[in-house]
């Protein structure tokens, strides 16, 4: 066995691979898909949210010359690994497959995504894990594929969009949850909508900042109805990870949620803890991007409001621009956090990795 | 400051701390009903009543969730005839104003007051009424209750004249709009409602709830009510970010919005999540000439109910620090199941000048009283 971790040191849980083009990801695709693709005009499903230029796609050295973040092999893994002392790193290839309307096309866009990770990206450096791609929009379309990758050691976690149709706590996904931690996969939550639903209560918003603001909100109505509806209780070793909209929004909402908790039990009798107390057992998150205080107020202090040491995930979200210079680790993280963050909660976190 | 239970008489749920007594307080959300739509009949044109009554006004929930008690209220605060909590001015003025020490109450009705119509003219009608049944029904009755303007939302000119129609009457304090709209409060299209609010003077509230029709989260509509009353907080969290970023508060420097039942502890970390993401979208929104947490501090006041309760009360505290004192109002939410106690809510842990500012000084100033 090869215990990385022991013998490197950190992992860093959040690391993009562009999106293939077309070309690049149709040999992973099944004949009959390939030729579908070609009879109907398939020219890939680029995400169409945010452009590449909009600079928080891409720090500016991690740009290539024309001006895109796709990086070599080489290139990525000497950035998030050799320069910032890092042991290996949690791949994900987000195809927008949940964005799409046809469940049958986002299975097998799925299928071949993990395909492509697999090949492409995994084999090329042994240090680099994936993250199994799947629909919500077929579950056991999503089940199988689950099965198919937990026989590749290398991946080691699930990862999904933020939004779907249904709310994750219901038990439509109870066995989706289920293949997950029979796989020993934490499942991972990246930011980004569905499309199905407007990203806020009252609609759209009108800029990409204020989107981009408003990203953490699909998080607070997922964990809300997970642990609403008890799936903690009925999946006692599911991990959810979130990814990719900051840590610091989460305490005003889980003390909120255990207040109300405590007026509402009635209404979710099941839930035999805090709903704090089951978010800080089950729920880890990503450090960037980080969406702490000015320098004004102690970053200690704020970690402080959640179970920072034990919660948090290092991320260097390559190669989205969320923090300057060569340290990854937000300001304010003392040499403890660091390596509770890089080494020990991954550990912890990540059954696959050892 | 640790309360003796001994002070405590749950069966009215009022504290009887002497402290208490030299504390006025301003209470900047309470909630008056009507006992049913009938109420309102004396101010709705009769062929808009005969609408109303035949087809209905049209309502885009069909049944929200049941409550954790019924209605919502505080058992106790139902009136003897059994009717609805919060209609009946003799059992607020016995259960709430006297003994709480209240000397202002911005009443803030939310019940059939016409916001919810889908059909554009009831909409109007209802609102109307409701406006004039808070002064002839409450206002009218002790000076201690003031009333906020109630507008039809979706409908912004039409808004702006019943702003107009009522600015320069004594009894109105603030206008009063619902956190869940057909597009983000911070829409150019609604800011005919800011222009008048400014004209007259009058600080703009945002209470939750509202049925615009969208799902409650943007992970969709939730199962059950504790998810429904939760996601609040987030709804208020979209407002504010739609409202600083659209450069409302450019167009309207001197507007005050006050937030209200979506608790403040997530106040503090959005501005700091703006300001960062503003680093990287500045292009985008050249139209902002300050950084999003200075028009927070500036422009928006949070009311504190339901205040949150973190495991560690101390965390409380930090989080008052770093909003700022000065930007919480006291609120209480009677008559309902969440109420918040003035006092007990707002200990004299938070520091004596925060304390007297939060339940009074930061709404006399707001609110020019």
């Amino acid at each position: 066995m090869d215990d990385l971790m022991t013998r490197l040191g950190g992992i860093d849980c959040d690391v993009h691979i562009p999106v293939p083009t077309m070309a690049r990801l149709s040999p992973f695709l099944p004949e009959v898909w390939q030729e579908i693709a070609v009879a109907r005009g398939i020219y890939g499903f680029a995400e169409t949210s945010l452009p590449q230029a909009a600079p928080i796609q891409a720090r500016p050295d991690w740009r290539d010359a024309a001006g895109l973040p796709s990086p070599s092999i080489e290139t990525l893994t000497r950035a998030v690994l050799d320069e910032r002392g890092m042991a290996a790193a949690i791949c994900h290839c987000l195809y927008p497959v949940q964005k799409l309307y046809d469940p049958h096309l986002a299975a097998a866009f799925a299928t071949a995504t993990n395909e492509f990770l697999a090949r492409e990206v995994l084999d090329s450096d042994s240090r680099l894990r994936g993250s199994v791609l799947i629909s919500p929009y077929d579950i056991p379309a999503a089940v199988a594929e689950i099965r198919r990758r937990a026989a590749d050691s290398r991946f080691v976690q699930i990862i999904m969009l933020a939004s779907a149709e249904l709310p994750y706590g219901n038990p439509y996904y109870d066995r989706l949850w289920a293949a997950a931690t029979e796989a020993g996969m934490p499942v991972a939550l990246h930011i980004g909508n569905s499309g199905r639903y407007p990203p806020t209560a009252s609609g759209w918003a009108s800029y990409r900042l204020e989107d981009e603001v408003d990203q953490s909100l699909a998080f607070q109505g997922q964990l809300a109805s997970l642990v609403s509806h008890g799936v903690f209780d009925r999946f006692p070793d599911l991990t959810i990870v979130l990814i990719g909209s900051g840590v610091t929004w989460l305490p005003a909402f889980a003390w909120r949620f255990s207040k109300f908790w405590h007026g509402t039990r009635v209404e979710v009798p099941w839930l035999k803890d805090s709903p704090i107390e089951i978010i800080s057992r089950h729920v880890r998150l990503t450090t960037q991007p980080f969406d702490g205080p000015a320098q004004s107020i102690a970053t200690a202090d704020v970690l402080a409001h959640l179970d920072a040491t034990e919660m948090l995930l290092y991320a260097s979200a390559y190669p989205r621009w969320h923090f300057d210079g060569t340290d990854a680790f937000p300001q304010g993280f003392d040499e403890e956090l660091k390596r509770r963050v890089s080494i020990d909660n991954p550990r912890a976190t990540y059954g696959r990795i050892s | 400051m640790s309360l003796d239970p001994d002070v405590l008489d749950r069966n009215d749920a009022v504290v009887r701390d002497p402290q208490r007594a030299a504390l006025k307080i301003i209470d900047v959300d309470v909630h008056p009903s009507v006992k049913s739509i009938a109420d309102l009949k004396p101010w709705i044109p009769k062929e808009h009543w005969e609408m109303l009554k035949t087809f209905g006004g049209g309502s885009r929930v069909p049944f929200g969730y049941p409550k954790a008690v019924p209605d919502a209220h505080r058992v106790d605060a139902r009136p003897a005839d059994g009717s609805v909590a919060g209609s009946d001015f003799d059992l607020l003025r016995e259960q709430y104003l006297d003994p709480l020490n209240i000397e202002y109450a911005m009443l803030s009705p939310l019940r059939d007051t016409g916001q919810g119509l889908a059909n554009p003219d009831l909409a109007i009608s209802v609102c109307r009424a409701t406006n004039e049944w808070l002064v002839d029904h409450w206002t009218a009755r002790d000076k201690r209750l003031k009333a906020s303007i109630v507008v039809p939302i979706e409908q912004p000119e039409e808004a702006a004249r019943e702003i107009a129609h009522w600015g320069r009457h004594p009894d109105f304090a603030q206008v009063l709009l619902l956190t869940r709209t057909a597009d983000p409060l911070g829409r150019r299209r609604y800011w005919p409602i800011y222009r008048e609010a400014v004209r007259q003077g009058l600080p703009v509230a945002i209470h939750v709830f509202g049925a615009p029709g969208h799902p409650s989260t943007p992970a969709g509509w939730p199962s059950f009510y504790v998810e429904e009353m939760t996601s609040h907080a987030a709804a208020c969290q979209a407002m504010v970010a739609s409202l600083v970023i659209e450069g409302l508060f450019e167009e309207f420097p001197t507007l005050n919005v006050i937030s209200l039942e979506g608790g403040f502890a997530w106040a503090a970390p959005l501005a700091w999540r703006m300001d960062r993401l503003y680093e990287k979208f500045r292009a985008e929104v050249p139209h902002l000439k300050l950084r999003p947490s200075e028009y927070l501090k500036r422009n928006l006041y949070f009311a504190t109910q339901p205040i949150e309760e973190p495991p560690d009360p101390r965390h409380l505290l930090d989080s008052v620090k770093w909003l700022g004192a000065d930007r919480l109002l006291f609120s209480s939410d009677y008559p309902h199941w969440d109420f918040d106690e003035p006092t007990r809510a707002i200990t004299a842990a938070f520091g004596r000048e925060a304390q007297a500012g939060i339940l009074n000084g930061n709404a006399r100033k707001v609110y020019r009283l």
